[in-house]
This record gives structure tokens, C-alpha cells and sequence, in this order.
């Protein structure tokens, strides 16, 4: 490989000739012969060509990067590794993630290497200094037109010794103005120096923004303060003396001598992303003026940013990350003198060849977000080195409306519940649904608590909750609960994890809609305030490997913990069925319109539906990866070729679970990757080792790669994807390709067949591809890797952090080209080809409105019938299942018979359905559809609007109704025929009419329990024990029955129960007046109630019986043994209230004659004291000896007459 | 009545050991004449409960049963028309309409072939005059009427108190003028939890949502209301998002910690409700 850079540096060889070779394999006839001859012997190492292309820039820069470089670049180890170099860093190992902050080079040769490496480009290779001789190997590689030792292999060793100074060992490279180590000193002491504070920040300060144009450069004065650079001879500053450089040259040598594994720099802790190098380490102002070997630089740069726009590297982000991890180097290096051989050691710790690499990234640059375009548009360095770079970025920043927020996600809420899917009827049995019902809240009990306990310290998912959760699945034991059960947790996953990063880790129920009600300006604030307190310091570097954040931890852990196999399994086909589904969404089509802001808003609506769509996409999407693989990752391949081939043979007959190579196509084919391929990514992360290995994986990944190959960002013609589509499908891509189970040769090894690939996108030329749908928020929120840029950026400006807000760029839709013809479908009628042909030159709203309409009068009809023509034949159901019970007596009969009867005759009536359905959807549909259409829209595709929709409607409503009608007329039946056959039995009376209060009625009476206990309280003093003091007054007894009236008649708060217990109630109070067992307040003498009294309170009673109580009273209690064991006791025993009572209930027509006259016989079965029997018998015979009188005349008697009771009972 | 935990142990030490009588509940609104009764009852009530809940165990040994139907029988046997069973009762510190019922079925036992149902016991104790012996009839129509914790009445008056509430709620919600699906028609349309209401369109009270309103007749303490949140309100919130819980006779003020996540607590319908306004374009 060196020597197709050693051709380039020659200028053999263009770079457009080199990219071209690289990326492709045969050679072009654009391709100069010379160069091709050139490039044709080195044939057979064109695709090690970039790994080792990044491999190297890693190598040359790792010293310069404090936290280490990104590791390229999965390239395979073989053909990069460095075999020669015994003290080499420990590359390759697994793939890129364990590689992303490699140890920082710790070896003696290291150590030795870097200063060497330094001097040895000032000394010009083999300088006569022996210090270095033994150190630095034999030659330096690309030094003086000297050819590598072999040409053609691409690992010299001798590359490895071009390492480049070990800026970040303050030991080596003190702070000019330090103290040098001398003699006796043995550390070089720290200084903090002041941080550069430039006027070029001045899109900080908003106020002089606008006013003061940006100073161009650095002030020399400060340059020349703070040029503490060890930057090599032939630079005019900061020279250090030659006594200094001897000490550091016996330093090294010691160290290099006593050498031990361990670091010898003080290199900051590769596990450290980000250090707080503001407040120590100065940043270098860089001169561009002081870069070295320019052109040669410029060279490399050329082809390092060639390879990146062609997309030859894996992965476009971790490039741009790595090149502005060098801009940002806190220390720069001089590579070399200008005028001696370039030593490629420092080629990318310069600031210059960075801004060439990022010039050529502008694009892409540009497309970032504001904060980003801010930071880097203030970077004092890339002023510095490309000022039109920096103006262009600067005008980026400007124009910028690309805020994005990395608020979390509102906290989700429970999924509610819906009584189509979830209602007694949708399972087998009442058990299931109960158990069902138990566990949704188990369900959500288990999730509150992690919600509550996850962070504790200590705190472990498995002990916490595993146990619950198991028992909760044992449960689950028919397979439509599991169902149940899966569509649950499906749907909270989707709701609580959906939005951004999925990383909702706030209070459960804090609802968002709060938030709303503030207004919008609050809420920005609010929202702004939030996203600063809860955005997360890092996600992990540029490359994250695949996580489950915030809530998406408590479904991961909830799967593991359950370990249920038909859970998974249900899970897998519910995932997969919505992902089916979500893929295949109808998503917005480009409406033809010329008016922007006008369509313009409609894109607001359809770039959100997108951007919901795919969340929940990759959503599900990694979960059904997730469980799919589970049963099959381990943490490493398996270890021997035999048992990978075993495992490979067999697990290549196990069918995928979804069939994603198929969807993939169809995305492709339709140019929908932007929709499909995000997803698909995160379906991929969470594979094991071996799906790469397996022909039907590899395939995929084959086309994949294809794919990143053809998204060349520069390229934007008619009918190609969008940028922004682009950049979110190399972003995943990217992501996907640097998975530690991806193999790492997988990338370069794939690219041989790159001609095969041949996407048929014919069928569709205009695909979501080719629309704006992705915005930078839906970029971040799929990539939040790449917010690690702004955070770079960020880290390098002190104490400033980019404020963003939730502002959702309006990006104006491009208008597409009118439809291609389409062949028409030959499987629907003329009448459905017209209206698809109709549809076709209106706007997509118009087409979504109409069957948007059509869809909800469908289902509305649907219910109108229910409610309408179905109940009145319920109704009908009702009345004639009365008169047979009338007909037939009481039983009715067989209640299966019954119903059969009702439905034979009903079900025919269903046949109106069809008519009123048909006019239900052609009356209400046209409003519809009027409604939502624009005012403007013309009259005749108005109407024929409308009747698309109602043909639409009434064609759903028909379909269903011609189906169910029957069914749904006979359950309604049933139920009915139940119910009524239910209410049949107990309680007869209370069916009766209701009367309620008057309208006038302000419900003022007492309440119904405040009576109950009033009169349980009468009850427990008379029945005892009492306090001598206790009793009642007679007055208050009145006062109780008349609020009892009052309350009886408003009923505004009486119910059934209540009533029935006053009615018990009420008639023990009338036994206990009868035997006169009341206890009275007043002088003990007189204990009890006046004669008058007490037969006022039985009318009154008697009145509320007659006229208040709507439910049975069980007046027979009167007569009840226990009740007429209360006379027994009383001495004298007066039976004249009794006889009045009862005459009255016979007047008033509360009791027949008969029933009273059977209760009497029956008391005479009681065993009761001798005397007593006798009174009683006396009683029977005097109440059966009353005439058969008109009631006044009784009643006058009785008033004139002495009561023959009390006759009876003085007698 | 919204009380603190301090107020609320204060009242719940004076009730330890206290009968469920007329008399107890006097004794009681003589201490606190500042609390308002129905809360007083409440909290008396939910006390009483907690102390019945733990001895229940002990009541119902064989040998105790025995002991109390011996002790009955003598009791009786003495003289039928003294407070045979209501002393026996309050003797051993138990529920007098609980005691009655023991010594019911074991009566019933004694004198019938097969062991009484369920069904059976709980018709002679709403209507003791189905009882075959006469002596016992009084005997627990007695225990019945006297005990203001347990027994048919107790339980008709907090069903009636339960369902006054619900009324006055609902007519608060029509005045207000706030559509809602009550209990009945929620279950109608197969819903597995039902709240009393439901609103169609949610409200916020005091800057939280509301989707549902649980009316409670009762004092809102620790015990009730952990039962009532594992039981009801969070398996509301599980289904319809955050509610309002109204305690009617209030409730121990730590308790309503549970807002933030969603279950908001009162002790009265709220004033302050913040309806979904639609702005006319």
C-alpha cells in the first residue's frame, strides 16, 4: 500500500486514478495508461488499501489523541497488522468496539519510538545521532523517495517505527516557561496555562455578532506567548536549547532501558472520553504557516477524503470523528521539516490536512446540526487553516434551522385499555380473562418498582423482580392470554421507549400533557431546563456498541428474567407482524404543489408520521433481534472451525424469523431503504457471530454493503435519494458495520463483488428515497453517536454549551415529476381503475381524506346499526319474550327454546341493515369529506370525492354487515333473553316504574344511610341493653319517619339495598311500637309512649309503606314469632295497637286479609306461654270476626268506639 | 379532614380496646370535638377492623368456639332475655354480629343434618326471625343492632353511604358539566377495572391530570389505602392514566405522595379544575 501513497507523493498517479482503483476493481477508461500500469501490479492489495489507508492515519495520530483515536476501520489485522514491530500496540483483537480507545502505545519501542521519530525527521533519516539508530529500525519508510524494504507488502515493519512524538507526555514535552528537567529534578512541574481566550468566538457573544466581523487571526502577540510547541528545528519560536534536548534524549534512553509493560507516558486513562483538558492543557493556536511538507499532506488528505466521499470507509461519522478529534488535539505536532524528506508520522496531527479533509466534508458538514455548525464554525484552528472553509460554515451556522433536541422522552404512561381487544369476550374463559386482568397489574406493579429502584445502588433486576415475574408468566397459561400478555408489553414498549434514544429514565407518570398546558413558551423553556439537566454526558463514543437504554433496560431484563419460551415466541410473531405491518405503511407521497408554505405544512405532519414510523420500527425491530438471537449469543464466535462449521450447517436450516432479506429487496426495489434499512440495522446489531456466516445473513449483508457504496453524498441528480436519507443510512451503516459481531473483514472482503450489485428500482421511481423525510432531529435521534462530534467540539471550548431547542427545520419538499404511467390493475373493476386514475392526479391528501372517511363512516355505520336497528330488535326480543313468560307462566320455559323462537323471528329483520346502512354512509359521508377538503377544491372532484367515499363506505359497512348482522342480532338476543329470564327471578316489584323526585326537588332530605343508622340506633335502645338515661323522645320519632317520607320521596340518593333495609327496619320499628317496647325520654314513669302517640307513628308508618316504599316491605315480619314474642313480654300486654296495625294494613290494602290470617295460623305452630296462646287465640278470632265492611264506616267506628283490643286486653 | 400522621395516631391510641358500641362512638366525639363525627366513625370503623383482622384467628379455634357456645348456652339457660351473647362479645373483645354468627352456626350444626351454608347464615343475620329457636333470634338481632362495626345494618349503611357519595360525585360532574362513563356502563362495555368514573375528556386538577375520579366514603388511613392503591387505583392508573381519589372523610395527609406518578388525593371534589379549552378559529 505504501507504494501507492509512495505513487501519489511521486505524482505517478492521480488521486482520482488511486480512488478510482480503489473502488473499484477493473480498471476505467478514464484511467490514464501510465497510471494504470502503475496501479495494475499492485492489483491484488486493492482492497487492503483503505483499512491500511485508516489503520496508518490511526497509527500516525494515536499520540496526539489524548483519549485515543477511534480505531479504524475494521481492517483485517492480517494485512495491517505489524508484525514486525515486537512492541506494537495490541491491535486487531476483536472488532473496532474493543479498539476504540486502545491502550495508548506503552511499550519501550514506543516510548523510545516517538521522540526518535521526531528527531529523525529533523536529522533526516539515519542522522548521525546512534541515540536514535537503535531505536527508530532501519529506515524511514516514504523518507527521500527511499522505497519500502518490499514493495509489495503492505505490512513493513519499518512503517511501524514512524510513530509519531508523544505530544500528550508533558514529561517529553513540557510547557515552555516550565522548568527543564535538570539534574536533580526529576519531573518537569505543571503549570496551567491560561486559556487562549480569542475574539474569533464571536458568535458566542450574539451582541457583537453582527457588528464586529470576525478577526481573522490569531493575534501574534498571542502566538508568540503561548508557543510552547516542541515543534522541530527550523521553527523560528520556542526552540528549546540544545542542553534540553540532550536531557530529554538520556530521559528517553533511561526509560527505554529499564523498561517495564507498564505506560511509561503519563497518558491520560484510555477510559476517559472526554477529559477535562480545558482546564489543564492549552490549546495550541496552530499556524498554518508552520505545517510542514504541505503538499504531500495535501496529497494524503486528497485521498483519505476521496475514499471517505466514495464511501470507501466503513463508516462516514467515525472519520469525521476522528478528524475532528485532531482538530481538536490539544497539542500539534511539526511533522517535519519543509525542506527534508517528509516523514508521514505527524500526516494527520495537522490541522491543515484536517481542514482539506473537512473542506471536502462540507456537505456533509453542513448538514449537522446548529450547535455543531457552531462550534465548528468558532474553531479558532479551522480559521486558522481554511478560512473559506470556516466562512462557508460559519454562513452554514447562519442559515441553520436544524436545532435539535436531545430531550429525553416524555415518560410514558400505561396502555389503555381497550375494550375491543381486551373485554371478557376476546378469552376462552372467565379465568383467563381475571387472570389476565391480575396480570396486567402485576405488570405494571413490576415496572413501577424498577422505575423506583433501578438506579439504587445495588439494586439487581433478577432479585429484585425475577421471581414475580416468573410466577406472574407461570400464569399465563392458555395461549390467547399469552397473546394478550405480549400485545401489552408490545405496546408499552412502544410507547414508553419509542421516542428519542429510547432513553425515557424519568418518573412514570409525569404526563407530558402538564407540560402542554403551560403554553408553548413555557414549555420551550421547560423543555430546554430538562434537556440540559437529563441529556446524557455520552452515549459511548462514535461507535457505541448496541444498548438497551433508559426503559429499554426494564424490557430487555423483563424478557431474560421471564425466560419463557412461548413468551418469546409470541413476542417474536407479534413483533414481527408489526413490523410487517409499520414497513409496509403507506408513507406520504410527494404532493405536487408549487405553493411551498402550503404543502409545507402538510410535511410537518407526514416528515412526523415517518419519523414515528421508524422509530417504532427499529424499536421493534431490535427487540425481535434481540429475542431471535438470544438463544444463541455467547460473548465470543465459537472457538474452532469444525464446531463453527457444525453450528453453521445447522443453524443454516433454521428459517429466519422474519423474513428480512425479502423486505430488504422489496425496500430497495420500491426506494423505501430509508424506511426499511434503519431498521434492519438494529434488527442486525443484535445478532450472534454466526449470523454473518450464514448464507442467508450474508446475503443481506452483501447487499447492504452495496448499498452504502452507492449512497455517494456528492452525487444528487433526479430521482436520487435525499441527502439527509443518505446521511441517516450511512450513519446506521456505519454503526452496524463496526458491531463487534460483524466480522471485521466483512467490509473490505464484500467490496470484490460490488458489480454484481444491480438494485431494480424501476419499479418505483419515486420511493420515500427520494423524499425529504429525514431531518436532522429524526438523524440524532437514530444516531445519537453522532452528537459525540458536537461534544468533541463542545470539550474543546470551554465552558460554552450549544443551546438547542426543539425547532423542527421546515425543509421545503422538492417537487417530483407527475406519475409514470402504471399498467392498470387488472384485478379490480373499471369503476375502482377510474377511481385509483382519479386519485392519481390529485393530491395524496385528497386520496388519504377519502378513504380516511370512508374507513371511520364504515365503522361508524357499523355502530349506528347496532345502536339503532339492532337494539329495537332487542326490544322487540324483550316485549315478546314477556308475553310468553305471561303466556306461559313464570318459567317460560327452556331459555335455549325461547331464544331460538325470538331469532327465527327476528334475524330476518337483520336484511334492513343492508338498506340502512347504505344510507347511513350515503348521508354522512359526503359532509365528511367536504369538511376535511380544502374550501377550494373544485366542485366536480368534490363530488366525485364524496362518492368514491360513500361507495368505499358503504361497500365496508355491507361487507361486514352481510356477515355479522345475524350473529350479532343473535347475541344481542341472548343477552337480552338472559337478562330478562335474570331479572325475572328475585325481585319482581323492583322492577316496577321508578319514580324519582320532582325537577323541582333540590335533594335537601336527609340521607338515606344517616336514616338507617338513626334507626338502627332507635332499634339497638329498645331492643338494650341501655343506660337508665337512655331513650328516645317521641317527638324525635316523628321527626325520624317524617324525614324518612322526605328522603323516600326525593330518592336522589337511595339505592335498592338502602331502601330495603329501612323497609325492614321501618317494620320492626312498628313491632317494637306495637309492644310498646320503646324507650321513652322523660321522668321514669312515664317510659313510655302515649296510646295517640304511638298510632300517629303507626299511620305515619302505614302512609310510607302505602305510598314511599317502592320495594317489597316485608310487612309479615309483623307476625313473625319474634316479632310477636315482643308482646309476650310486655305486662299488661295490650294487643289493641296490633289489631289496629293489622286493620289497617287490610284498609290500606298493604296486606290481604288471607296472608294475614295464614300468618296468624302459623303462629299458633310456636311454642309460647300458656296465657299467652290464649290471648293470641283471642286475637286470631277477633280479627277474623271483623266484617267484611266498606273502610269508612270501619274507620269511624273504630275512631268512636272503644278499641276492642285494649278490651281484650284489660279483660 | 385532611390529618397528619402525628393527628391521626393520636386518635388511633384512644381507640385500642374500644367496643364497637353507641356508647364507645359518644365517649369518642366527647374527646375529639373537633374532628367531625363521620370521620371519627371512619377512622373507629378502619380501627376496630384492623384489631378484628388480627384476633380473628383466635376467635376461631375450635376450642374457642366451643367455649363461646358452651358459654352461650349457660348464658341463655340462666335467662334468655339478658344480653347473653352481646356481653359474651364484648368479655372476649370481639365483634358482637361476628360472635352471633359463630354462635349461629354452631347452633345450626347442632341442629341440623348438614352443616349450614354460607348463603343460609347470612339470611337468619339479615333476618334473624328465620331463626328456628326463638332465644337465639333475640340474641342476635340484639347482637346485630348493637354493633356499629360488623353486621348486615353496618354494612347496608356503608353501602348507602358509598353510593350517596357516588350520587353527589356524579351531580358534581354534571354540573361542572364534565362528560364521564360511570361504573355501570364501563362494565357494560366489558371493561375489567372499573373506576366510578371515567372522564371522556381528562381534566387537571392542581396541575395534574385527571382521567378518572374513585370516590371514597371513608377515612383515608395507611392500611385501607394501600390496599386500595394495590387493588383499584393503580390497577386504574395501569389502564386509564392518572385519577383523582376522593376521600370524603379524609385521609392521612403523607399518604398523598403518590401525585407526580399519578393518583392524586382529596377530601373533597376539587375546586380548581382546569378543563381542555377549545379555542373557536
Amino acid at each position: 500500500m505504501a507504494a501507492v501513497l509512495e505513487s501519489l507523493l511521486r505524482e505517478e498517479l492521480s488521486v482520482a486514478a488511486a480512488v478510482r482503483w480503489i473502488a473499484r476493481s477493473a480498471q476505467s477508461s478514464e484511467d490514464d495508461p501510465r497510471e494504470a500500469a502503475a496501479l495494475s501490479s499492485l492489483r491484488p492489495l486493492r482492497k487492503e488499501f483503505v483499512p491500511f489507508l485508516l489503520n496508518f492515519l490511526r497509527e500516525q495520530s494515536s499520540r496526539v489523541l489524548p483519549q485515543g483515536p477511534p480505531t479504524p476501520a475494521k481492517a483485517p489485522g492480517s494485512s495491517t497488522g505489524l508484525p514486525g514491530r515486537s512492541g506494537g500496540p495490541p491491535r486487531g483483537g476483536r472488532g473496532a468496539r474493543n479498539q476504540l480507545f486502545p491502550p495508548i502505545e506503552a511499550s519501550s519501542a514506543t516510548a523510545a519510538d516517538a521522540p526518535s521519530a521526531r528527531r529523525g525527521g529533523r536529522r533526516r533519516g539515519r542522522g548521525p545521532g546512534g541515540l536514535e539508530e537503535g531505536v527508530s529500525g532501519e529506515c524511514l519508510p516514504w523518507a527521500g523517495g527511499r522505497r519500502p524494504r518490499s514493495s509489495g507488502s503492505p505490512s513493513s515493519p519499518s512503517l511501524a517505527r514512524s510513530d509519531p512524538p508523544n505530544l500528550s507526555n508533558l514529561e517529553e514535552f513540557p510547557p515552555v516557561g516550565s522548568v527543564p528537567p535538570g539534574s536533580a529534578g526529576t519531573k518537569p512541574s505543571r503549570r496551567i496555562n491560561p486559556t487562549p481566550v480569542s475574539e474569533e468566538r464571536s458568535l458566542s457573544k450574539p451582541k457583537t455578532c453582527f457588528t464586529s466581523p470576525p478577526i481573522s487571526c490569531v493575534p501574534s502577540s498571542q502566538s508568540s506567548v503561548l508557543d510552547t510547541s516542541p515543534w522541530g528545528h527550523g521553527l523560528p519560536s520556542g526552540c528549546r536549547s540544545l542542553q534540553e534536548e540532550r536531557e530529554m534524549l538520556r530521559k528517553e534512553r533511561s526509560k527505554q532501558l529499564q523498561q517495564s509493560p507498564t505506560p511509561a507516558c503519563p497518558t491520560l486513562e484510555p477510559g476517559s472520553p472526554h477529559p477535562s483538558r480545558t482546564g489543564h492543557l492549552t490549546a495550541q493556536p496552530a499556524d498554518p504557516a508552520r505545517v510542514s511538507s504541505r503538499h504531500r499532506l495535501e496529497l494524503v488528505a486528497l485521498v483519505y477524503s476521496s475514499c471517505i466521499a466514495e464511501n470507501l470507509v466503513p463508516n462516514l461519522f467515525l472519520e469525521l470523528f476522528f478528524v475532528l478529534q485532531l482538530l481538536t488535539a490539544r497539542r500539534m505536532v511539526a511533522a517535519k521539516d519543509s525542506d527534508l524528506e517528509p516523514t508521514p508520522g505527524a500526516v494527520g496531527c495537522l490541522s491543515h490536512s484536517q481542514s482539506c479533509v473537512l473542506l471536502s466534508l462540507y456537505s456533509v458538514l453542513s448538514h449537522l446540526d446548529k450547535g455543531t455548525l457552531k462550534l465548528l464554525a468558532e474553531n479558532e484552528r479551522l480559521l486558522c487553516f481554511s478560512p473559506a472553509l470556516q466562512g462557508r460554515l460559519r454562513a452554514a451556522y447562519e442559515g441553520s434551522v436544524a436545532k435539535v433536541s436531545l430531550a429525553m422522552p416524555p415518560s410514558a404512561q400505561a396502555v389503555s385499555f381497550q375494550p375491543e381487544t381486551d373485554n371478557r369476550a376476546n378469552f376462552s374463559s372467565d379465568r383467563a380473562f381475571h387472570t389476565f386482568k391480575k396480570q396486567r397489574d402485576v405488570f405494571y406493579e413490576v415496572l413501577r418498582e424498577w422505575e423506583d429502584r433501578h438506579e439504587e445502588p445495588g439494586w439487581d433486576f433478577e432479585k429484585g423482580l425475577g421471581s414475580r415475574i416468573r410466577a406472574m408468566m407461570g400464569q399465563l397459561s392458555a395461549a390467547c392470554s399469552h397473546s394478550h400478555f405480549v400485545r401489552l408489553f408490545q405496546k408499552q414498549l412502544l410507547q414508553m421507549c419509542q421516542s428519542p434514544g429510547g432513553a425515557g429514565g424519568t418518573v412514570l407518570g409525569e404526563a407530558p400533557d402538564v407540560l402542554n398546558m403551560l403554553g408553548a413558551d413555557k414549555l420551550g423553556r421547560l423543555r430546554r431546563l430538562q434537556e440540559r439537566l437529563v441529556a446524557p454526558q455520552s452515549s459511548g463514543g462514535p461507535c457505541p456498541p448496541p444498548t438497551f437504554p433508559g426503559c429499554q433496560g426494564f424490557f430487555r431484563d423483563f424478557i431474560l428474567c421471564a425466560s419463557s419460551f412461548q413468551f418469546n415466541q409470541h413476542l417474536m410473531d407479534s413483533l414481527s407482524l408489526k413490523i410487517r405491518e409499520l414497513n409496509s405503511l403507506a408513507l406520504p407521497q410527494p404532493e405536487p404543489s408549487d405553493e411551498d408554505g402550503e404543502s409545507d405544512v402538510d410535511w410537518q405532519g407526514e416528515r412526523r408520521q415517518f419519523a414515528v414510523v421508524l422509530l417504532s420500527l427499529r424499536l421493534l425491530a431490535k427487540f425481535l433481534g434481540f429475542v431471535a438471537f438470544l438463544p444463541y449469543r455467547g460473548p465470543e464466535p465459537p472457538p474452532t472451525r469444525e464446531l463453527q462449521d457444525s453450528i453453521l450447517s445447522l443453524r443454516s436450516q433454521v428459517p429466519p424469523v422474519l423474513d428480512v432479506r425479502a423486505l430488504l429487496q422489496q425496500g430497495l426495489r420500491a426506494r423505501r431503504a430509508v424506511l426499511t434499512v434503519p431498521w434492519l440495522v438494529e434488527f442486525l446489531s443484535l445478532a450472534d457471530h454466526i449470523v454473518p456466516m450464514l448464507d442467508y445473513y450474508r446475503s443481506i449483508f452483501t447487499l447492504l454493503l452495496h448499498l452504502h457504496r452507492s449512497l455517494v453524498l456528492s452525487k444528487e441528480s433526479e430521482g436520487e435519494m435525499c441527502f439527509l436519507n443518505k446521511l441517516l443510512l450511512l450513519a446506521v451503516l456505519g454503526w452496524l458495520f463496526q458491531i463487534p459481531t460483524v466480522p471485521e473483514d466483512l467490509f473490505f472482503l464484500e467490496e470484490g463483488q460490488l458489480d454484481v450489485f444491480e438494485v431494480d428500482t424501476v419499479a418505483s421511481e419515486h420511493g420515500l428515497d427520494s423524499m425529504p423525510v429525514v431531518d436532522q432531529q429524526l438523524l440524532y435521534t437514530c444516531c445519537p453517536y453522532i452528537g459525540e462530534l458536537r461534544k468533541l467540539l463542545a470539550s474543546w471550548v470551554s465552558g460554552s454549551s450549544g443551546r438547542s431547542g426543539g425547532l423542527v427545520r421546515k425543509i421545503t419538499p422538492t417537487t417530483t415529476t407527475g406519475l409514470g404511467a402504471q399498467p392498470p390493475q387488472t384485478t379490480q373493476g373499471l369503476q375502482a381503475q377510474l377511481a385509483q386514475a382519479f386519485f392519481h392526479n390529485q393530491p395524496p391528501s385528497l386520496r388519504r381524506t377519502v378513504e380516511f372517511v370512508a374507513e371511520r363512516i364504515g365503522s361508524n355505520c357499523v355502530k349506528h346499526i347496532k345502536a339503532t336497528l339492532v337494539a329495537e330488535l332487542v326490544r322487540q326480543a324483550e316485549s315478546l319474550l314477556q308475553e310468553q313468560l305471561v303466556t306461559q307462566g313464570q318459567e317460560g320455559g327452556d331459555p335455549a327454546q325461547l331464544l331460538e323462537i325470538l331469532c327465527s323471528q327476528l334475524c330476518p329483520h337483520g336484511a334492513q341493515a343492508l338498506t340502512q346502512g347504505r344510507e347511513f354512509c350515503q348521508k354522512k359521508s359526503p359532509g365528511a369529506v367536504r369538511a376535511l377538503l380544502p374550501e377550494e377544491t373544485p366542485a366536480a372532484v368534490l363530488s366525485s370525492a364524496e362518492n368514491i367515499a360513500v361507495s368505499l363506505a358503504t361497500e365496508k359497512a355491507c361487507a361486514w354487515l352481510s356477515a355479522n348482522i345475524t350473529a350479532l342480532i343473535r347475541r344481542e338476543v341472548k343477552a337480552a333473553v338472559s337478562r330478562t329470564l335474570r331479572a325475572q327471578g328475585p325481585e319482581p316489584a323492583a322492577r316496577g316504574e321508578r319514580r324519582g323526585c320532582s325537577r323541582a326537588c333540590e335533594h335537601h332530605a336527609p340521607l338515606p344511610s344517616h336514616l338507617i343508622s338513626e334507626i338502627k340506633d332507635v332499634l339497638s335502645l329498645a331492643v338494650g341493653p341501655r343506660d337508665p338515661e337512655e331513650g328516645v323522645a317521641p317527638e324525635y320519632l316523628e321527626q325520624l319517619l317524617g324525614q324518612l317520607g322526605q328522603m323516600l320521596r326525593c330518592r336522589q340518593f337511595l339505592c335498592p339495598p338502602a331502601e330495603q333495609h329501612l323497609a325492614k327496619c321501618s317494620v320492626e320499628l312498628a313491632s317494637l311500637l306495637v309492644a310498646d317496647q320503646i324507650p321513652i325520654l322523660g321522668p321514669p314513669a312515664q317510659h313510655q309512649l302515649e296510646r295517640g302517640q304511638a298510632r300517629r307513628l303507626l299511620l305515619m308508618l302505614l302512609s310510607l309503606w302505602k305510598d314511599d316504599f317502592q320495594v317489597p316491605v316485608p310487612l309479615q315480619l309483623l307476625l313473625r314469632p319474634r316479632n310477636v314474642a315482643l308482646l309476650a313480654d310486655t305486662r299488661p300486654r295490650e294487643w289493641d295497637l296490633l289489631l289496629f296495625l293489622l286493620r289497617e294494613l287490610v284498609e290500606k290494602g298493604l296486606m290481604r286479609r288471607m296472608e294475614i290470617e295464614a300468618c296468624l295460623g302459623s303462629l299458633h305452630e310456636t311454642q309460647w306461654p300458656g296465657d299467652f296462646s290464649e290471648e293470641l287465640a283471642t286475637l286470631f278470632n277477633l280479627f277474623l270476626a271483623e266484617p267484611h265492611v266498606p273502610e269508612h264506616q270501619l274507620r269511624a267506628c273504630e275512631l268512636v268506639q272503644p278499641n276492642r283490643g285494649t278490651v281484650l286486653a284489660q279483660s | 379532614m385532611i390529618l397528619t400522621k402525628a393527628q391521626y395516631d393520636e386518635i388511633a391510641q384512644c381507640l385500642v380496646s374500644v367496643p364497637p358500641t353507641r356508647q364507645s362512638l359518644r365517649k369518642l366525639k366527647q374527646r375529639f370535638p373537633s374532628q367531625s363525627q363521620a370521620t371519627l366513625l371512619s377512622i373507629f370503623s378502619q380501627e376496630y377492623q384492623k384489631h378484628i383482622k388480627r384476633t380473628h384467628a383466635k376467635h376461631h379455634t375450635s376450642e374457642a368456639i366451643e367455649s363461646y357456645y358452651q358459654r352461650y348456652l349457660n348464658g341463655v339457660r340462666e335467662n334468655g332475655a339478658a344480653p347473653v351473647l352481646l356481653q359474651l362479645a364484648n368479655e372476649v373483645d370481639y365483634a358482637p354480629s361476628l360472635m352471633a354468627r359463630i354462635i349461629l352456626e354452631r347452633f345450626l350444626q347442632e341442629h341440623e343434618e348438614a352443616p349450614p351454608s354460607k348463603s343460609v347464615i347470612n339470611s337468619m343475620l339479615r333476618d334473624p326471625s328465620q331463626i328456628p329457636d326463638g332465644v337465639l333470634a333475640n340474641q342476635v338481632y340484639q347482637c346485630i343492632v348493637n354493633d356499629c362495626c360488623y353486621g348486615p345494618l353496618v354494612d347496608c349503611i356503608k353501602h348507602a353511604i358509598g353510593h350517596e357519595h357516588e350520587v353527589l360525585l356524579r351531580d358534581l360532574l354534571l354540573e361542572k358539566n364534565l362528560s364521564f362513563l360511570d361504573e355501570d356502563q364501563l362494565r357494560a362495555r366489558g371493561y375489567d377495572k372499573t373506576p366510578d368514573f371515567i372522564l371522556q375528556v381528562p381534566v387537571a386538577v392542581e396541575g395534574h391530570i385527571i382521567h378518572w375520579i374513585e370516590s371514597k366514603a371513608s377515612f383515608g388511613d395507611e392500611c385501607s389505602h394501600h390496599a386500595y392503591l394495590h387493588d383499584q387505583f393503580w390497577s386504574y392508573w395501569n389502564r386509564f392514566g392518572p385519577g383523582l381519589v376522593i376521600y370524603w372523610y379524609g385521609f392521612i395527609q403523607e399518604l398523598d405522595c403518590n401525585r407526580e406518578r399519578g393518583i392524586l388525593l382529596h377530601a373533597c371534589f376539587p375546586t380548581d379544575i382546569v378543563t381542555l379549552c377549545h379555542s373557536v378559529a
